[in-house]
Parts: C-alpha cells; structure tokens; sequence
C-alpha cells in the first residue's frame, strides 16, 4: 500500500487543535493573532460546515450549482456555508485535501452537514470507486454518522441512478439503502434543479431544521406535484391536442409531448414552475418531453423515452378548440389501451405502472 | 534514491483522480497513470433502444455536459446514413459553442487557477496598483481601485473569520508560487467574475436546451427545439436575441479578461513554457459543421506526429475512413479481462479488477491509440492543427497571443513552445476566443435560415432489420470524442465511448509506452515534496474530467517514501 488513509476521528484534545491550528496559520503564513479566532469559530462557526462527497457521479449536481443566481455559488461557499471538503472546489489536494476531511469531521462531530454526490458502489467489496484507497461505502461510513444530517443531491446519490440502472453492473445503490437512523434529505434530479438543494439548505440556515418531506425524503416544496399537473402545456392534453412528431406544426405551436414519450403525468417536480438557469426554460418548454429524472429507478421505468406512457387516463372529449387537434385527440384515446399491452410485453411499462402506485401521495 | 509522492484525490477536477510520482534529484523521473471507478454504462446501454442512448451518455460526464449527448446522436445518425436539418446543425453548434465558453472559463479560473496563483497573497496588494496593472492588460469596466479592495475586504473577512472553507490548506505561500500580489488580487477578482459569466453562457444553452447541466433538446434525427416566429412557447425572435445578448457579454469577457489573464500568467511563468510537452503526437477532430452531410466545419481537425507542424494530416467528414480505421484501445494495463488492442467496434467491457499490479493492470481506463500510436487530444491539439494546416481564425488568435506573451516575458516565444504545461492553458483560451466568434456566426446563420422560411428541425430515424455500425466523434472542450455503436434489430448490441480524458489519462499499452499524463509529468521540477504543487499544475493542464484515478508505481527495488504533510 502506497499510503494509509485511516480516517482517525478520535476527537482531537484543545491543545492538539491549538497545535493543528497554529499549522494551518503557518501554512497560510497568517498572524498568530488569528489563532484564538480560528478555535472560536471552531466551537460556534459562524457558517455551517459542509463536506460533501462525490462517489460514482458525472458532476453535474455540483455544476448544476454553477448555474444558481440566488444565492450564486460564491455567496453560497463564501457566506453562508463553509464549504470544507469538495472535491471539485477546494484549493487544498492529495494529504492536504484529506486533512481537511478528517479535520472538519473531528472539529465539528455532530454539527457538520454531509452531502453526498453519487451513487455507492457495493458489489465486489465496492471496489469500484475509491478515493484515497477507500471504498465510497468506506468514507460514507466514515462521515455520515458524524453529520448533524445527510442529504443526497441528486437521483444518483437519492436513489442510485444511472449506475444501478439494469443491470446495475456495480451492485449501485442510495444513501437511502446504507444509512439508517440518520436524517436524510433525497434532492433527486438528474441534476436537480438548484433551487431545491438552495432551498433545503437556506430552510435548515434560517430555521434550524429541514422542510417537510415526502415518503421518499424528498422536500415537499420541490417534489410535492406531478409535472403534468403543473405543465403549461396540460390544457392541450386536456383537449386532446398532442404532437405527433417532433417538428410537426403542432410542435410548432407548443402542444402536448405525451404522444412522444413526455413522462410528466408520472414524475413529481416543480420543474414547470422554477424552470432552470433564470432563463424561463424547462425540457417541455423547449419541445422535448420531461424523462422522469426525479423518480427512482427511471432509467429502467421511464424507458424508452419516445414511447408513450401506459395507463395514463386521457380526460380529453374530443372538444378542443383546434380542428385538427381534436382527431389527433380521438386517437390517442383509442390506442391507448393497445399501448399498455405493448408495454406490459417488453416488461418495462408495468414496472412503471406499478412503481407509481407505490409512490402514489397521501394528499 | 528516489522518492515517492502520492496525490490522492487529486482535486479540482471532474471525478477522482489519483497521482503518484517518483522524484529524483528534484525532479520527476517517472509516472503512471490508473482510473479507479467504473460505472459500467457502456454495459448498461446493452439492449437499450438507440434512441435513449444519448440521455445515458450525457450522464458519463455533467462537467463536459452536452458532448455524449452530441457523440451520441451523430453515432446512430452514421449508423442510419441520417442527414439532420441544417438548423438542428446550427442549434447543435451553438451548444457546442456555448458550452466550450462555459467550460474553458471554469476550467482556468475555478479549477486550475489556484495552482498559480496565491490567494493569501493577494491580502498584501494595493487596490491602487492593481487597477494600474489590470488597466495596462485590458480596457475590462470590471477593473477599477473599487472592485479590487472590495474583493481584498472579501478575502480578508473570510480569513479572518477562521473558516477558510474551500480555500484551506491550499498550498499558499509555496516557492513555486511567484506572481507579485497585485496579479494575484487581480486573479482573485477575474475568479470570482467568471462565475458570472459562465453562468451567462449557460442561460444561453437553456433557451435552446430546456437546461442545463444535461440539455433534454437533441434527438436522433436532429434536435427537439421548435421554431416558430409566431408562437410564443418555441423558439421565436425574443428567445434568439436574449441568446446574442448573452453570448456578446460572454465573448467581452473572454476577449477583455480570460485572453489578457492567460497571456499575462503565461508570461509571468514563461518557465513553465519549458515543462510538460510529454506525447506529441496530436489528434483532433474537424466541428461546427456547415452543412447537412457533415462535409465542411469552421473548425479543422487531423493528426500530427512527433511534434512536427508539417506532418499534419486532416480528418475531413462525419464519414472520414482515416479517423474511422485507424482508432483502437489497450487494455494490457487496464482491468477488463483480457490484453487486447482492438478496434472500438469490436470491443467488448467486461471488468476484472485485480488491485494494483506494478507490470500488470493498474487502471480502469483504457489506453486509445491511433495508428498504435499514444495521442494528445485537447485545445492545444486542435490549436496546434490548425496553425499547421493554415486555418486563418487559428493563425489570427494563436499569432496575436504570442505577439502578446512575447511583449509581457520580454522574450520570443513562438507556437512550438506552445507545446507545454502553460501552452495547454493559452491554446484553451485561443480555442475560447475562436468559438465565441464561431457561436454567434451560427447564431447569424440559423436567423438567415429561419428567414428563409425553413424551420425543419427534425427528419425521423426508422431502425432497419439486421446489423448497422456507426460512429460519431465531436471536439469536446477536452478534445477528441467518439462514440461506437453496433445496433442489432433497432437495439443496441454494442456502445464503446472513447472519450479525451481517456486518451490522455490511459495508462501504458502492451508496448509499456506511457500516456499524455504519464509522459508530461517527467522532468516537471517538484520543490517541496510535502506540496507537490508542480503536479497539479501539469495535470490540471490537460482539464482532466474523469471518473478515475491515476496511480505512479515505485520501481523494483528503490526506496518507496511516504510523503505525509505535517
């Protein structure tokens, strides 16, 4: 073994982290005035502590916080949290990087937030990540039960994702499926938008707690309806006015994608009210049906993605305002049954079908 | 003796990156490189319609957002023999355009600017003298005596408030860190500016990619944006001109700042001009295609050898046999059963991990070759082809940037010695400065097509019996891509991506010849082995974005030092 990376998290005495601190100011070549600065913001921070931990992940929850505008990612790491162990951020790296790891989590035992990117890779002794010669279950086993609260960003980190899509080659699996007695907040998304993590973390900031959550530990402010019954497209699938093919003249005037494979009427997320980037823009926005990336195990139960969804009732009579919608209507109400059978026959469509009563609300 | 480092995790990457290196007498004598996690979704995609395919590949990589979505569809359009309506091509490139501008931006000042510059530093500038250096470099508004002592009290309040966050235990103060600290409080303020505009670029994507990270616009066929002037839920003359504006404001950032940061830091480090060429043998990729066949683009791609400019050799189309035959991936060193080289289309991804081997596999990537040859794919490949090939908009950037250089350092510096640690970082920004030209000429192009009446965006895929094969490359911020496909009765049979980070992070192949990262970290100076600053600063040159981690091995029989920081 090239390099021990124990995480020894023996809780340091006051005078090895007086010790610990005059290094860090030495390092930074800073006054030893700062040191007694430096111990007190230990005891009470100003700022939360945050480690967040990235597994079998692409990223892109961490970019998708590149893109928030309020609070922007400089305001978030730089006031109101302190963001001391992230991979793709932080100036220190290798000994250096890994000290800031086992620092925070001995200094702040209890009172540091972990979260987690990515998915855990468990099959094989979980041989298929590791970070310092440790297993992804090794370090989250490390860290999470030092956290004040875990929450896992992203459907990845929330339920698996992508990896543990079938057949789940690296045994993939949630925070959810290894953490117990801890409380965890599922941010899913693929990435999630970053108003639902922001707001998780300003709601735990401002009141010392954490929102009101779903039966998947999912805040309720983020995934509390269905996409399609919050989609400004929903009066044309009331109406029955679909798109048959993308780039058609009913593409052209905006109506509804479910005919192409929109996963809206199953997925819970505001998607359709936040929308993304500050720009107005969501995936249904600009013509192409919602994937269904806030829901567990979607990569299996939401594919393929340009057919239609089994089951959904179509509530349209036929009276739409535009001519040519309204046969467009008529048809679908009348293949739709022959659809279910199609699904139900590659095995995909009845997961689907079933996975969504199970998640079905209580409201 | 020689002694040993290890960087684990290598941070400010994509993915998790491991580097060991062996030291002597002051400077690295050898390296290896080994990815540690694999996520199987080249197995995953098995048996999957060809249609979902890219919104699994998107998610290889959510730093390089949009290029496996990109690959992806242009591969089962090859497949098909699928020609895509010209404005899908135009949508697409200026994704391709936006993205690039996104991604070069982070990559110098979130990811690799702390390698150069020191931000504790930064607390002994004057905000005064500041303002004079900056204003010498550039007529950026953001450069004023106010901007730079509020971003000074900034750093100061986070400093003095004893959590330092995500600038702790940084390698502040280190010999190597030379820059005085009105350039370092001028970084600091540049840094903290290109959040802002990089998330400009990618308000822009979302107006035709639904959003972003991970646009939901393409499709097989061509992309799923709707035009319609006279509607107001698809693409119409509003959503086009927030897009030029936002664009605009980008490219007067990468003109006004990014280009006049890289040319200044290059030159303060002109040394570093001398470290880092490692592999040079280059391989591009020709984008921003022109027209619906794929058979003309704004930007040049082909191969260089050994480093020399007259070698070059150009890859030509979508269908280009060169590119097409002549790739193939190792996995001697890499832990998939097996010790194979073959070609993509006959690759097959099943994993065998037997821990580190020193001789035997030590990676979860595999080595890419082209011709047999190992490559160096990235901005300064593609850079570098151009000039060779005479491409005018590459000689305008390349000669104007080391005219610049040239003037700061006080010295000649010509386009060979881009081929370096600190060349990586000036072709990037050049690459930069390119498509911020290029992104609003198809922005131009698409608004003169749409006025012509053609809003054609989409022409469907039907999936014929029997077996099809494909391919589809795109030059991704971090260089040349391709995806694979062997598509059996309209489902996937095969998918093999072999992606920029792979051909520069691959470990030796059955010849024991080293990789892009391997190769340029020898002879790369290392003055304090505790902070091995040096390595990150080779290595971050290459913008790694991997889902891995690259290992050095000790030679038999030499002392192995454990380098632990006090």
């Amino acid at each position: 073994m090239p390099r021990q990376c124990s995480a020894d998290l023996a809780p340091l005495s006051r005078r090895d982290f007086i010790k610990a601190c005059t290094t860090v100011a030495a390092a930074l070549g800073l006054s030893d005035s700062l040191i007694p600065r430096m111990a007190a913001a230990a005891a009470a921070p100003d700022r939360p502590p945050v480690i967040w931990l990235h597994f079998q992940e692409c990223t892109g929850c961490t970019e998708s916080l590149l893109r928030a505008s309020h609070p922007d990612l400089a305001r978030l790491i730089l006031d109101l949290i302190s963001l001391d162990y992230h991979e793709t951020l932080m100036a220190a790296a290798g000994q250096q990087a890994e000290d800031n790891l086992i620092n925070t989590i001995t200094k702040y035992d209890g009172k540091f937030i972990c979260v987690v990117e990515g998915a855990i890779p468990t099959k094989d002794g979980g041989i298929y990540c590791k970070i310092g010669d440790r297993t992804a279950m090794d370090i989250l086993a490390a860290t999470a039960p030092h956290a004040a609260a875990v929450i896992a960003i992203g459907t990845c980190a929330s339920f698996g994702g992508i990896q543990a899509a079938d057949p789940n080659p690296t045994g993939a699996v949630g925070v959810r499926d290894l953490l117990k007695g801890k409380t965890l907040i599922n941010i899913p998304g693929c990435p999630p938008n970053p108003i639902n993590f922001l707001g998780t973390v300003l709601h735990y900031l401002t009141y010392k707690k954490f929102p009101a959550l779903d039966k998947l530990n999912r805040p309720m402010f983020s995934y509390g309806r269905k996409i399609h019954d919050q989609c400004e497209r929903r009066p044309h699938f009331d109406e029955g006015r679909f798109v048959e093919t993308f780039g058609d003249s009913y593409h052209r005037k905006g109506y509804c994608l479910y005919k192409v494979g929109c996963k809206g009427p199953e997925s819970f997320s505001n998607c359709p009210v936040v929308r993304f980037c500050d720009v107005g823009a969501w995936p249904v926005g600009t013509g192409h049906g919602c994937i269904g990336c806030t829901e567990p195990k979607f990569w299996d139960t939401m594919s393929p993605f340009y057919e239609r969804l089994p089951g959904i009732h179509i509530p349209g009579s036929g009276q739409g305002i535009v001519v040519g919608a309204e046969s467009a209507g008529k048809k679908i109400l009348a293949v739709t049954g022959a659809a279910i059978g199609i699904h139900a026959a590659v095995g995909l469509g009845k997961r689907l079908v079933k996975g969504g009563k199970k998640e079905k609300r209580e409201d | 003796m020689a002694q040993r480092i290890t960087v684990d995790p290598l941070t400010r990457i994509e993915g998790h990156l491991r580097i060991d290196a062996e030291v002597k007498d002051g400077k690295i004598s050898k390296a290896w490189s080994s990815g540690q996690m694999w996520r199987g979704i080249e197995v995953i995609l098995q048996g999957r319609d060809p249609r979902d395919a890219w919104l699994f590949t998107q998610r290889i990589c959510g730093v390089c957002t949009t290029v496996h979505a990109l690959a992806s569809v242009r591969t089962v359009e090859n497949a098909l023999g699928l020609e895509i309506p010209i404005n899908a091509q135009y949508i697409r490139n200026m994704v391709i355009a936006l993205h690039t501008l996104h991604d070069h931006i982070v990559h110098f000042y979130a990811l690799s600017a702390l390698d150069w510059v020191d931000v504790v530093s930064a607390l002994k500038a004057d905000p005064v003298k500041t303002a004079a250096l900056a204003s010498s470099l550039s007529n950026w508004p953001g450069n004023g005596v106010k901007r730079f002592a509020a971003v000074k009290a900034k750093i100061k309040a986070l400093v003095d408030s004893g959590q330092l966050g995500p600038l702790a235990n940084g390698y502040w103060g280190h010999p190597a860190m030379t820059l005085p600290p009105e350039a370092n409080l001028m970084a600091v303020s540049h840094y903290l500016e290109a959040l802002d505009y990089q998330r400009k670029a990618n308000q822009a994507i979302a107006i035709i990619g639904g959003k972003s990270p991970h646009i939901q616009n393409m499709s097989v066929g061509g992309v799923t944006t709707a035009i319609n002037l006279n509607n107001e839920t698809t693409l119409n003359m509003e959503r086009l001109y927030w897009m030029k504006q936002l664009m605009e404001e980008v490219r007067g950032f990468i003109q006004q700042v990014y280009l006049p940061d890289v040319i200044a830091i290059g030159a303060l480090y002109k040394n570093w001009l001398a470290y880092g060429a490692g592999v040079t043998n280059y391989l591009a990729v020709p984008d921003m295609v022109l027209n619906t066949a794929g058979t003309e683009f704004d930007l040049p791609g082909g191969t260089i050898m050994n480093g020399d400019f007259s070698t070059v050799k150009l890859i030509t189309s979508f269908h280009d046999k060169y590119f097409r035959d002549n790739v193939k991936e190792s996995i001697a060193h890499a832990w998939y059963d097996g010790d194979w080289s073959r070609h993509p289309y006959e690759e097959d991804t099943v994993p065998r991990y037997t821990d580190f081997q020193d001789d035997g596999k030590y990676s979860w990537v595999k080595a890419p070759r082209f011709q047999n040859q190992p490559m160096q794919v990235g901005p300064l490949a593609q850079v570098l082809i151009g000039y060779a090939s005479g491409h005018e908009l590459t000689k305008k950037y390349v000669d104007d940037v080391l005219a610049r250089i040239s003037t700061v350092a006080g010295t000649e510096v010509g386009a060979a010695a881009l081929q370096s640690t600190i060349g990586r970082h000036a072709a990037r920004a050049i690459r930069a400065a390119m498509l911020a030209d290029l992104g609003l000429k198809h922005w131009q192009l698409l608004v003169d097509n749409i006025g012509r009446g053609d809003l054609e965006i989409f022409n469907p895929p039907t999936f014929p019996k029997g077996e099809q094969r494909g391919f589809g490359f795109h030059e991704a911020p971090r260089g040349v891509l391709s995806h694979w496909i062997v598509i059996n009765d309209g489902r996937i049979k095969n998918y093999q991506c072999v992606v920029p980070s792979t051909w520069n992070a691959g470990p030796r192949d059955k010849q024991g010849r080293p990789g892009p990262y391997e190769a340029s970290l020898v002879g790369n100076p290392v003055a304090d082995a505790q902070r091995p600053l040096e390595i990150l600063r080779t290595v971050h040159s290459f913008d790694p974005c991997i889902a891995c981690a690259v290992h050095m091995l000790d030679p038999e029989g030499r002392e192995m030092i454990k380098v632990k920081a006090v």
